[in-house]
This record gives structure tokens, sequence and C-alpha cells, in this order.
């Protein structure tokens, strides 16, 4: 997994509630049984006018000459709800994206971001529409900056916010974590609960044929 | 110390507690579909991992499959079949049960964890799925991952997880006698929001709740996602205990009755105390339909589609005025002025057994026929229940009546580039998700119980069904 520590970067705003992981990309676009080749897909109802032919919607800020090259995006609350498809995470991360600031993310959506080296930073609403509305104001030259390790997002004359998260998730990014690898030094405390659990849901443990 | 039904869940699975927010997690079963699930056995097997409880991972086909009679593995849906072979192979090389597309319990994941007895009461089940939170209703703490961490419980047999904060719905009032589970869940996505259970357990409780047969509360918890929920629960209770008697994967004999006395201990003590506690009254309630593009854009059957100036927030103003827009719908108006072009009953939401029974009923009381230009399709969420449904007639009903009577699987519920009901279709839908776009290109959802659905098909535009 990709570390994160420090990032600055052209953010567009797509600053709308709810938006779900089947507008970030719909099922008709995950054609293979693959993690890759899903950036042509990133919000592909909403980017192209038609997604046979990928005529793009100049409308769409992503379309945009100025925020062709973000890498941060701006939404407003609930951003991932819907469906557990990790090609969401998967189709962003390809795309460029680095960071997500929004009011407040879809829980799986959320988990599935940090495990692809996508740093989902939650924000108070004021805050987060300061910050939209100054970046739509001059996108180009209006960059983010975020420092993982501080915990903070400062933009321009702004200047910085601070924003909370998991202590593990935070060490998971910071340090490009396998979680498996994590979790596989606990095996003897798994092997342990097994067996004290057998004694208590015996009809829990089936038996492999 | 009073705890809560979940906190006792929690706690009986917790292996590690990582921090204060966080443990390590025993997840009983790990259920996978040929969508989300080979990619996440493959990637495993990449790094050269084991499933490490091979008994306790399944797996189904029932995304990709097309539901026409007849089907085989070559799907409507382009590139589907890539899927459906990737999926055979990489359950064969990790040796868990598959639930193929010939096999007579193939089905929706969510119908076939409890119905086989996958999911039990007091159990943990994931699937890279967000709609496994509806495994609440028969008491297991189910809800949807990631494909990476599907990987991780594949791995591990645990999950590190952040502990959800806990809430209680409470339901009061005399819920008149044609409200449905449905409607009852529609209704409180529209109470509270889409954003209303975030970061929250959600433990359903009170009368209402209480004489729901068992597949309704499967309806019920089903949408906990869509409130954004961590998962969704009801307290198990005699009925849902019998209820396991005679499934596959549940025990039977004398593990039957341990399991039983320890399912009594799964209850929310009297004085455990909540994080946040709701009531919604369901004395008034009527049936439910969605009338923009989030589950919470609900109205009464018969009441008047809202006006953006009258939207709560700013945002929420620009979201009703997207919504109208894209859903082609005058404010103010009533939903019966606007004609559909398909009917859909099915999904992981209102597939079961009972949901095809109200329906089939509606149709046989009324003897109402679909409305010309309509097309209605019925998709049973199992092989058993298709065959349960076939045994009792109802497949005669839905086809007299003019629907179609497919086999198991998602089908209709979402678009993948496969089948779909025609560009920009208005669609009356027992399904939980009436997103742009999710079924088909520019398809409009109006999310509805399947009765409703059953009466708007016969309508030919989107009415609340009453029996
Ligand atoms: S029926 Fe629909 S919501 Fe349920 S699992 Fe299938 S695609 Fe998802």
């Amino acid at each position: 997994m990709r570390a994160f520590t420090q990032h600055n970067g052209v953010a567009a705003p797509l600053f709308r509630d709810n938006i779900d992981t089947d507008a970030i990309i719909p099922s008709r676009e995950m054609k293979t049984v693959s993690k890759s080749g899903l950036a042509a897909g990133l919000f592909a109802p909403w980017r192209y006018l038609d997604a046979q032919t990928r005529t793009p919607n100049t409308d769409f800020v992503l379309n945009k000459p100025s925020y062709k090259s973000a890498s941060i995006l701006i939404a407003g609350h609930n951003f991932g709800c819907g469906s557990s498809r990790e090609h969401a995470a998967w189709a962003l991360a390809e795309f460029g994206f680095r960071a997500i600031l929004a009011h407040s993310f879809g829980a799986i959506f959320k988990n599935n971001a940090i495990r692809n080296g996508i740093l989902p930073i939650e924000l108070k609403w004021p805050d987060l529409e300061a910050i939209a509305e100054w970046v739509a104001a001059n996108p180009a030259e209006n960059t983010i900056s975020i420092d993982l390790d501080a915990q903070s997002v400062s933009a321009g004359p702004l200047g910085s916010t601070d924003f909370g998260i998991d202590p593990e998730a935070k060490l998971m990014l910071l340090h490009g974590l396998d979680e498996i690898g994590l979790t596989e030094r606990f095996s003897a405390e798994i092997e342990a609960f097994e067996k004290k659990d057998m004694l208590v849901r015996p009809w829990n443990y089936l038996k492999a044929t | 110390m009073q705890k809560t039904l979940f906190e006792k869940i929690w706690e009986a699975h917790e292996v590690s507690s990582l921090s204060e927010v966080q443990s390590l997690l025993y997840i009983d079963r790990i259920f996978l579909h040929e969508r989300t699930g080979a990619i996440a056995l493959q990637s495993l097997a990449e790094k050269q991992r084991q499933v490490r409880q091979r008994a306790h991972a399944f797996c189904t086909m029932d995304h990709i499959v097309d539901t026409i009679p007849g089907r085989s593995a070559h799907t409507l849906m382009p590139s589907g079949r890539e899927f459906i072979i990737a999926t055979r192979s990489a359950t064969q090389d990790a040796d868990i049960r598959l639930f193929d597309i010939s096999d007579p319990d193939q089905g929706i994941v969510h119908v076939l964890s409890p119905e086989l007895g996958i999911a039990l009461p007091g159990s943990t089940i994931i699937c890279p799925d967000s709609h496994t939170c509806t495994l609440g209703g028969v008491g297991a703490v189910g809800w949807g991952v990631g494909s990476t961490e599907a990987e991780h419980a594949l791995a591990t047999s645990t999950l590190r997880v952040k502990r959800p904060r806990t809430m209680r719905i409470n339901y009061t009032g005399e819920a008149p006698a044609n409200l449905t589970a449905k409607d009852i869940i529609l209704l409180t996505i529209r109470t509270l929001g889409t954003g209303g259970g975030s970061g929250f357990a959600i433990e359903f409780s009170g009368d209402a709740i209480r004489k729901l047969e068992v597949e309704a509360r499967l309806t019920i918890c089903n949408m906990s996602v869509e409130l954004s929920a961590f998962t969704g629960i009801i307290e198990p209770d005699p009925q849902v205990m019998d209820w396991f008697s005679g499934r596959d994967f549940a025990p039977t004999g004398e593990q039957l009755d341990l399991a039983k006395s320890y399912w009594q201990s799964l209850k929310t003590d009297a004085l455990a105390t909540f994080d946040r506690e709701t009531t919604i009254d369901l004395s008034q309630a009527k049936p439910q339909l969605s009338w923009g593009t989030s589950p919470e854009h609900c109205i009464d059957h018969d009441g008047k589609i809202p006006e953006p100036k009258d939207a709560p927030s700013k945002i929420a103003r620009e979201a009703w005025r997207r919504a109208l827009e894209y859903m082609e719908l005058k404010p103010s108006t009533h939903l019966s002025n606007y004609p559909i072009q398909a009917a859909f009953i099915g999904s992981c939401t209102n597939s079961r057994l009972s949901d095809l029974r109200a329906a089939a009923d509606y149709l046989q009381q009324t003897n109402n026929k679909v409305a010309k230009g309509v097309k209605a399709i019925c998709v049973p969420g199992s092989g058993r229940v298709k065959r349960a449904a076939e045994a009792e007639g109802l497949d005669k009903i839905f086809i007299e009546a003019g629907f179609e009577w497919r086999e198991p699987g998602c089908s209709l519920c979402f678009y993948a580039g496969g089948e779909d009901f025609g560009e920009g279709a208005r669609i009356v839908s027992t399904t939980n998700r009436n997103f742009e776009g999710r079924q088909g290109i520019r398809a409009k959802t109006h999310l509805a119980s399947p009765i409703s659905v059953a009466a708007s098909a016969c309508a030919g535009f989107p009415i609340g069904g009453l029996l």
C-alpha cells in the first residue's frame, strides 16, 4: 500500500451530498476481475455525455482544464455511501486522487480508501464550505497542503484546519502498512480465542469436508 | 453492567482490544459473491496466503448471472463470463463451498445466509457487499466490507473494527394493518435521513418490530446501510430461534438446544443505555414511495412531490432540485401522474417467500393485470424460495397477471451493462437503492413494497398498494 505523509495538490470541488459508489464508478465500468483499469470509469455518469463513446461532459468539474491534475477532491456529506465496491477507491487512486475532504464518509468506503492510500479527511461544515469556495474561485493557484502527521489541512489565506483520524488508520497510512501482516502477529490470541469459544459456542465451528 | 444486544455480541467476539476504539473481532462466517469475491480470493492467493477456516467461508453467484430461464455462464452483462469463470477457479483453489449457477440452492447472498443457517443469532458475518446488515433480522451482526477487508477476514478469521456507537429506534403506535416492513424502513430513512445512522449500530425495537415475521425483519435490517449505519439488528426471539430448525448449516439436536439456551441471552438489558435513542410513531404511517434519487426522498403514497424551497438546508435544496430534474418530476404533483415502463419484484430487500406471497395475494384478490406497456418481472431470491413459491402456485399467479417469472439472483436490482428496462425507464421497484443510473442508464427508480409494486404494475403508474 502506498504511504501517505504529506501532500500538496490541486483540489476539485464536487460539493454535493451523498455521492454514492454507483456514481463514483458504476457497475458497468467494472469490466474485469482486476483492481486496475478503472480510472476511465471514474464518475462516468457525470464525466461523459455518452459513456459508450466517452464524449466528455465539459461542464463536469474534472473535465475543466484547471482541475485536470486534481489530486484532492472536495465533497459534502456522506461521500462514498452505498455499495461496498472497493473499485470506487481503486478508481479514485488510479485517477490520481490522494485525499478527499468531506463532512462525512460512508463507513465501508472510508475503510477502503485508507487501505488504498487515500486519506479521507472529515472537516466541519463551515471549514469545508470555505475551502470549497476558495478553491472554486481560483483552482490552479489555490492548492491545498495536507500534513497527515500533524493532522492539518492548509488552504492559503484560510490558514490551517486540524482534522481527526483514528490512530490505527493514521499509522497504516503513514507507513503504508499491510493490515493482514499486522494481524498475523495475533495468531496465538486468535487460536486461544477459538479454544475458549469452542466451549461456549461449539455449534459455531463447522468442520471442513 | 447493563449491556445492549450489540455490545454483548461484540464482546463475545473480541479477540483483542487494539485500542480504546478498535478491536480485533472474530468473524464467524464469510460469504462472497462473484462480483467482489473472486478478486479477494485471487489477491489472497497472490500473496501466498490461505483461507484460514474454509468451512466458514462460502460463495454464491448472484450479481452477474442472468436470471432468464435457461441461463448459462454466458451472460448478457459484457465480460460477465470472466467473473463467473474466475469465481469458479478461485473458490475451487481455495476449496470453499460455491453455490454455482446450477446449484439448487443458488441465490442472493443475503437470502441464502439465513435460509441455509449460515448466519445465526449472535454470530458475526461479513461479505464484500454493503447489504450484509440484512442478517441483523435474525440477530446476527453482519456488515459489508471492501475486498481488502474480506481478504483480511479470509486470511485471519478476524477483522480490525472500530467500535460503532449504539442507537435504538423505538417504534410506537399501532401500525396500520396494510403497512409492510418495507414501508416501515422507508419511513424511517425518510425521517432520519440517509446520514441518520452514521457511525451507529442500530437496534430496531418496539411492538411493531416484535410482531414482524422473520423475513420481514430481514427487510428492515437490509436497509440499515441506507441510513449509513454500521449495521442494524433485532433481538432474536423464540420465533427466530425456531426458524433455524432444519436449516442446512444450523446446529441440530443437542447442539441446537445448546445454541438456543445461549441465544436466550441475546437481549438488551432493561437498564442498558444507548448513545442515541429515537422514536418513530407508526400510527399514522402510510405506504411509502420514493420520488427522488436517495432513499430518504420518500413520500406517503398519496402525498405530493415536495418543493425544493421546503428542503431543510441549502445543499439539500440543490439535491432535491437535481433529483426532480433527473426523475423528470414536477414539484407539488402526485406520482400517479407519471406513467411507468417497468415493475420489479426481487432483490435482497424483498425477494423472500412472504414478499412474493404478498404481491401474489394482491394480484389474485384484485384480479388485476399488468398494464399495457409495463414490463413486470418477479425474481425469487433463491432456488429454495423459487421452489416453495412454485409449490404454492405463486408462479402461475404472477405469470397470469403478466409478470415474468425468473431464476434467482440480483437481476435488475442494479445495472452492469447487461439487462435493463430501456434507457430512461421509470420503474417501481422493491429494491433498496434509487441512485442515478442504478437500474439502468437514466433509469428512474421508485422504491416501494412488493404489494405497491404489484399495484403499480397494474395501474401503470406508481401507487401504494393496500390489502
Ligand atoms: S439484490 Fe441488489 S442490493 Fe441486494 S446484494 Fe444483490 S445487487 Fe446488492
